[in-house]
């Protein structure tokens, strides 16, 4: 702890750089988080950094020129001459006030003054309007009114937790089962086995997705929460074996000696003794294939297609990035919806989280 | 007497040994067809499917020891580790095993996978255009953001140790760790977003004109540099772990090599170089190789981003399109071959690395 008291200026540096690089890091994230409560037309006519106070500019009064002024003349307001030109762009005046033509029709002008603002209107139609699938009236920039059809995200939410909490289930329970098997039972090529097992880390996801493809098709599973399921765990199971291995391998021996003694069968000593045992190395991964099946977006893309019954977050959200590229209301509202459970698991399991990602490191 | 007893026990247990497995793939696929075809709504559907997904793979596990358990000792410590490892093997083999096997196949073949072409697809990996522009944007992104990702990491977790509020930077930092490559790919496509006219709503835009230059279309322009752009949502995602690793590598370093550096006069930046470096070599080998496997793959960033258009394409990317878009089952294949090859050495790598530091099979 002393080297890290010894230099006090060197110190507030330190602190001063990394504070820094702590708001680069989360600024894109709060720019995301901000837009996502604010009105669609606000979104698309000011930055998002604007809700918070900043000096703009704020119409103070109009001046109605005489209906007959020329617009190609030099213009005289106040008794100073502007070009048209400049009024159209605004232009700042000697007392520090900007003109601006209101209605250059009806030879309207705006003389604003920069003064502290904010633009802090905040709605959640964005996400009633992502989260529902009703229609929603959205007052755009002109002040006309466009009815959007709401995307229905909760559909998509309840299918990823569909198909997230089995498919993270599923492949911790067989590879719990094959891990103990590896470790403490005795069979033919047990070694073998278990290095190609661990060698299968290797294997890019991309390698597979073909051959299994033509399998679902044939099977009928393609586009289904089985084969959807069946797939994640495949591809999960080299990485949790090998994660389950390594901690069900250095469990005492003891241990299974003695309830053998007691005439317990492997299945017994497994269900009730190891399992129980081996909670903080299931958390782990299991948190980690959680929030990778959550996350993913290709093997969706491949196994659940366009079947709109089956559609996870991600591919919502990628389809809505293409079809509704700048409708950045609904975008930043349905990636924050995406956001919650992941960010719910990190901040709350953040130690098991981390040690999951260190063992997970290899993933294929 | 007993030999009726053994040859009836022969025949029960044949019996059960065919009923049960039998039993189980039929009451599934029941199940199946009824949540595949039944209108159910959505919740009740979703509460149904993962009670099954769950409760059945526990059951077959439960029905099959079951009959395992009515074997004698001898025949019971033959088989019941089949149980245990069997059906890992079975999708081990069907997911991964013989997919590899069959895409190294495929990539020998023709486009539609009729005729065998010998090692034409490769060449045309180093000869035709998009696929190599692919290759050389994936080199980009292996160098470039391995090497940002691991510098900035090494970097913020030596600040970190030394600040004030180590635990809150360092969640921050690690926490875009947690957020899809989909969800960041909207980050910062906001972040990037270019809009005709002097109101940017999009930050890097809006500074751009503050400092006085002018918006750009980051994700579009000056090619290949665009990649650039998007490189950086891989240092912003993958910087955290980098950080993790390292940081727990530092606390490691023993205090009296520092101090007696310091008493000798050695400057900070001599230590961090002559000392912390040295020291924490193993580590940043091992967090290089991961994420240079990381971004062999990467897919999800460049698809959301620009869809692999402005010659973004990168191999995942390439071989999607090679696939689903123009049907060529000879140039995706190699491409995910490719990809395997690639990845091989630096996995191995890892491996041993991982387990010199004591972790895993030994």
């Amino acid at each position: 702890m002393k080297r890290r008291q010894k230099k006090k200026g060197s110190k507030w540096l330190v602190n001063g750089i990394l504070g820094f690089i702590c708001l680069i890091w989360i600024i894109p994230t709060a720019g995301l988080f901000v837009s996502s409560f604010r009105p669609a037309a606000d979104i698309l006519e000011t930055g998002w950094w604007t809700v918070f106070p900043h000096k703009g500019w704020e119409t103070e009064e109009q001046m109605t020129l005489p209906k007959d002024t020329d617009l190609k003349e030099p213009i005289e307001v106040s008794g100073v001459n502007y070009s048209d030109e400049q009024l159209k762009q605004g232009v700042t005046t000697t007392e520090g006030q900007k003109l601006v033509w209101q209605n250059r029709r009806g030879r309207i002008i705006d003389v604003q003054e920069k003064q502290w603002k904010t633009n802090a209107v905040f709605t959640l139609d964005n996400y009633k309007n992502v989260l529902g699938g009703k229609n929603y009236e959205i007052t755009q920039s002109d002040g006309s009114i466009k009815i959007e059809k709401g995307s229905n995200l909760t559909r998509a939410f309840v299918n990823t937790l569909t198909v997230a909490i089995p498919a993270t289930i599923i492949p911790v329970l067989i590879a719990a089962f094959a891990a103990y098997a590896f470790a403490w039972m005795k069979f033919a090529g047990r070694k073998t086995i278990f290095v190609i097992v661990v060698a299968l880390l290797v294997v890019p996801l991309q390698v597979a997705l073909i051959p299994v493809l033509q399998n679902f098709t044939a099977l009928g599973l393609n586009g289904t929460y089985l084969g959807i399921w069946i797939a994640h765990t495949g591809f999960g199971l080299p990485l949790s074996t090998y994660f389950l291995y390594s901690y069900i391998s250095q469990l005492p021996r003891d241990l299974f000696e003695s309830a053998f003694m007691d005439g317990a069968s492997n299945f017994t000593i497994f269900t009730k003794l190891i399992l129980p045992l081996s909670v903080p190395s299931i958390a782990s991964i299991g948190i980690f294939q959680f929030l990778w099946v959550w996350n993913d977006y290709l093997v969706s893309l491949v196994f659940i297609g366009s079947q709109p019954n089956v559609q996870v977050l991600s591919m919502r959200i990628a389809e809505m990035v293409g079809s509704y590229g700048n409708d950045w209301h609904l975008l930043t509202a349905a990636s924050f919806v995406s956001m919650i459970m992941p960010l719910a698991v990190f901040f709350a399991l953040q130690k098991y989280f981390v040690r999951g990602l260190m063992g997970g490191s290899v993933k294929g | 007497m007993g030999t009726w007893i053994s040859r009836h026990k022969w025949l029960w247990l044949t019996f059960i040994t065919i009923l049960v497995p039998t039993m189980n793939l039929l009451i599934h696929w029941r199940i199946f067809i009824f949540l595949r075809d039944g209108d159910l709504t959505p919740i009740l559907y979703a509460v149904l499917a993962i009670i099954w997904g769950v409760v059945g793979v526990y059951t077959i596990y439960l029905s099959l020891n079951w009959v395992v358990e009515q074997y004698s000792v001898k025949w019971r410590q033959r088989i019941q580790p089949l149980i245990f490892v069997g059906p890992a093997l079975i999708l081990l083999g069907w997911l991964l095993l013989y997919p590899t096997l069959r895409t190294l196949i495929l990539s020998f073949m023709d486009e539609s996978s009729v005729d065998f072409v010998g090692f034409s697809n490769y060449a045309a990996i180093i000869t035709n255009r998009l696929l190599l522009s692919a290759l050389r944007n994936n080199l980009l992104w292996v160098v470039l953001g391995t090497f940002s990702c691991v510098s900035m990491g090494l970097i913020i977790a030596v600040l970190a140790d030394r600040s004030s509020f180590e635990k809150l930077a360092k969640s921050i930092i690690f926490m875009p760790m947690a957020i899809s490559m989909v969800a960041s790919g909207v980050i910062w496509k906001f972040v990037y977003y270019y809009k005709p006219g002097d109101e940017q709503i999009g930050l890097l835009n809006a500074i751009v004109v503050a400092l006085g230059g002018e918006a750009q279309a980051w994700a579009s322009f000056s090619q290949p540099w665009n990649n650039l752009f998007l490189i950086v949502i891989l240092v912003w995602m993958q910087t955290g772990f980098a950080m993790v690793l390292l940081s727990a590598g530092i606390k490691g370093i023993p205090e009296e090599s520092l101090e007696a550096a310091r008493v000798d006069g050695a400057s900070e930046i001599r230590i961090f170089f002559k000392i912390m470096i040295p020291y924490l070599k193993g580590t940043i080998l091992s967090v290089t190789t991961t994420i240079i496997v990381f971004t062999l793959k990467i897919f999800d960033v460049v698809m959301v981003m620009t869809g692999g258009q402005y010659d973004t394409d990168v191999v995942a990317t390439q071989f999607y399109r090679q696939f689903f878009m123009y049907r060529n089952n000879g140039y995706g294949s190699t491409l995910a071959i490719v990809l395997l090859i690639a990845i091989i050495p630096v996995l191995i790598f890892n491996l041993r690395q991982i387990r010199k530091q004591g972790g895993g099979f030994s």
